[in-house]
């Protein structure tokens, strides 16, 4: 059994974080992701647990949810480009600690204050490379109101499953439009590992992740953001234990990327292929749409909805591939990424302002390659 | 459960230079924990960054070293999502009254029940001895060469107006009243803070004429002036000296608090 709804992406997305079981919420308000969190003020009192807290600002924000999280519930804050900005140091703490949480992104034009009401994706490189030092994070981008809340619950099995933050990147054309979405009444649930008695809280297993002691469970588990051991005692001036730490941190994410990976395929036989995320994948969608009725099968589509780790494999399904068409609103991020894992030339379709690209702007690029 | 069994014993000795105030502050916050009898499973130690901030790691409960300036934010959250966890935070003066002051005023506002000891030994003591916003006017720092030339705060004031429930100062030589003052602030429901006055030899005191830890203990003692001294002092007119600071209880109150254990 099922609902049908009328919902705005934002509201689809606080309602996908109740549905995962999420019990926290902390943050600011900031457009245009505020009706996250006026959603989840309205509704997390009532659950059995739930708690919402607007703090002083994204650094709260985000410390809130890190601090929450450790006392074993799910717990999540909503932002956009400003307050995204301030949360990267506890960010960074949240992947040093491997500490589950999920923040979303809607994201609005920048840099600095930007265009508060207007869509973008300006900060999917910040999401992936934003605070400090070597990592890796998991990062999903919906397309549309059903996958603000479907890659919501995802982001929150995600990050328990891999005791990382988990990063939902929509923006302000997705957050804010309305779409008829259908609500299951109960979604797919992976939690934390837990951790066995007597053993140390960060000694990673075979998956090269440790197990889960939350906060007053009687572990005594000693958190910090300093290079620390497999009792999380510092150990800072220890050249091996920081690199064998740093790089299990991005190991335990990028070697399983494939598995990881989320994404759609259309037309493996295409010669211009399209590869996109969020809300330039409507766009499209249309182009592709249209060509069926102008009688031509050569255009494909790579969608990716989840972005970080990188899925490269994916590059090889398309063998008559010429060329990779990437729409971004942004000057061209996730095309250099794609640049660097494949021979096939890879044209970058930027656009900044807001808007989103035209059906005619994306075909008359694919034209040049017909 | 002793003092000492609250302790992480294969942590220690720990990194604090010899002479250091704050072994014996956190001998005090021990004290008054295992007095209470709070059960180590359900005890939780927060800080931010710096001297001070390393205590938790030398605790024996579960315990969040956190980053600069943050550790009250974290503690919400922590305090929020299971409000049967007792919150000991241990902050410094720059931690605490320059990059965290915000989330300090807004804690106190909120009156959340968590408990604050705020080590202030006047310095960035981690960092090698840089002014804070609590270095006393005219004293010397690496970066206050010439003498600080700001007002510095008054924490328990600022404390005791932005709403908080239990606010006390005491310093490293007054152990007893402090001991006293934690174990009244961990009582006590919402939001309390305890200031406490620390001598670092090493970052503060040789740049001050306070070369000798004994000096600084001293100094400390003589210039603490009691609250109710204080009182009296402005009926009559008189100021404090330069090198004086008011100790004692500034309030105990039961304005509404948020995160009391159900
Ligand atoms: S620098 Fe000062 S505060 Fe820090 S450990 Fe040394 S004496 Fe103590």
């Amino acid at each position: 059994m099922s609902r049908t709804e009328f919902f705005q992406g934002n509201i689809a997305c606080a309602e996908g974080a109740l549905a995962a079981g999420c019990r926290f919420f902390g943050g600011y308000p900031i457009t245009p992701s505020t009706e996250v969190a006026e959603h989840l003020a309205l509704k997390l009192p009532k659950v059995k647990g739930g708690c919402f807290i607007q703090m002083e600002d994204e650094i709260a924000g985000i410390a809130a949810v890190i601090g929450a999280s450790w006392t074993g519930v799910r717990a999540m804050t909503a932002t956009s480009g400003p307050g995204f900005s301030l949360m990267m140091e506890n960010i960074g703490y949240a992947i040093m600690t491997e500490t589950p949480c999920v923040i979303v992104n809607i994201q609005r034009g920048g840099p600095s204050t930007g265009q508060p009401t207007m869509a973008a994706q300006g900060d999917m490189m910040q999401c992936r490379f934003g605070s400090h030092g070597d990592s890796s994070i998991i990062a999903l981008c919906p397309a549309s109101v059903q996958e603000c809340f479907e890659l919501t619950v995802k982001a929150f099995n995600l990050a328990d499953q891999f005791r990382t933050p988990v990063f939902l990147m929509a923006d302000e054309a997705i957050g804010h439009m309305r779409e008829r979405i259908s609500i299951p009444d109960s979604v797919p649930y992976t939690g934390r590992k837990p951790a066995e008695k007597d053993t140390l809280p960060f000694k990673p297993d075979e998956d090269l992740i440790p197990g889960f002691a939350p906060f007053g469970s009687g572990h005594h588990v000693p958190v910090t953001g300093l290079t620390h051991d497999w009792r999380g005692y510092p150990a800072t001036t220890n050249p091996d234990l920081h690199a064998e730490l740093v790089s299990r941190l991005y190991h335990k994410i990028e070697d399983k990327r494939n598995g990881i990976a989320d994404y759609e395929i259309e037309n493996r036989e295409a010669s211009v292929v399209f590869i996109c995320y969020g809300a330039p994948a409507r766009t499209v969608a249309q182009v592709l749409h249209d060509q069926k009725h102008d009688g031509k099968d050569d255009l494909g589509c790579l969608r990716l909805r989840i972005v970080w780790p990188f899925p490269e494999a994916l590059l090889e399904q398309f063998p008559h591939a010429s060329v990779f068409i990437v729409p971004e609103l942004n000057l061209g991020m996730i095309s250099r990424e794609i640049q660097r894992h494949t021979a096939v030339p890879v044209r970058s379709v930027s656009k900044i302002g807001g808007e989103l690209h035209t059906p005619r702007e994306l075909l008359q690029v694919a034209e040049e390659y017909r | 459960m002793t003092r000492d069994d609250w302790y992480r014993h294969d942590r220690l000795p720990h990194i604090y230079c010899s002479g250091c105030g704050n072994g014996s502050i956190i001998n005090c916050v021990l004290e008054a924990v295992s007095d209470i009898g709070w059960n180590i499973d359900e005890t939780v130690f927060i800080s931010g960054i710096g001297c001070s901030s390393r205590a938790p790691g030398y605790i024996q409960t579960d315990s969040l070293h956190t980053t600069h300036g943050r550790a009250i934010a974290f503690a919400t959250g922590v305090k929020l999502a299971n409000p049967d966890l007792h919150i000991v935070i241990f902050t410094g003066d720059g931690d605490l009254g320059a990059i965290g002051g915000n989330h300090f005023i807004h804690a106190c506002r909120r009156n959340i029940d968590l408990t604050v000891i705020c080590i202030n030994n006047y310095i960035y003591g981690m960092t090698g001895g840089q002014g804070s916003p609590l270095t006393p006017y005219g004293k010397k720092s690496t970066t206050t060469p010439y003498g600080a030339c700001e007002m510095p705060f008054d924490l328990c004031n600022l404390a005791v107006a932005a709403g908080a429930n239990y606010v006390s100062r005491w310093t490293s030589y007054h152990v007893t009243e402090l001991t006293k003052a934690v174990t009244a602030g961990l009582l006590t429901e919402g939001f309390s803070f305890i200031e406490v006055i620390s001598q670092c030899p090493t970052s503060y005191g040789r740049r001050n004429s306070l070369r000798e830890v004994s000096d600084q203990i001293l100094y400390l003692k003589n210039n603490a002036v009691l609250h109710q001294r204080w009182k009296r002092m402005q009926e009559k007119g008189e100021d404090l000296s330069s090198d004086q600071f008011v100790v004692g209880e500034f309030i105990r109150q039961s304005r509404p608090s948020m995160g009391v254990s159900r």
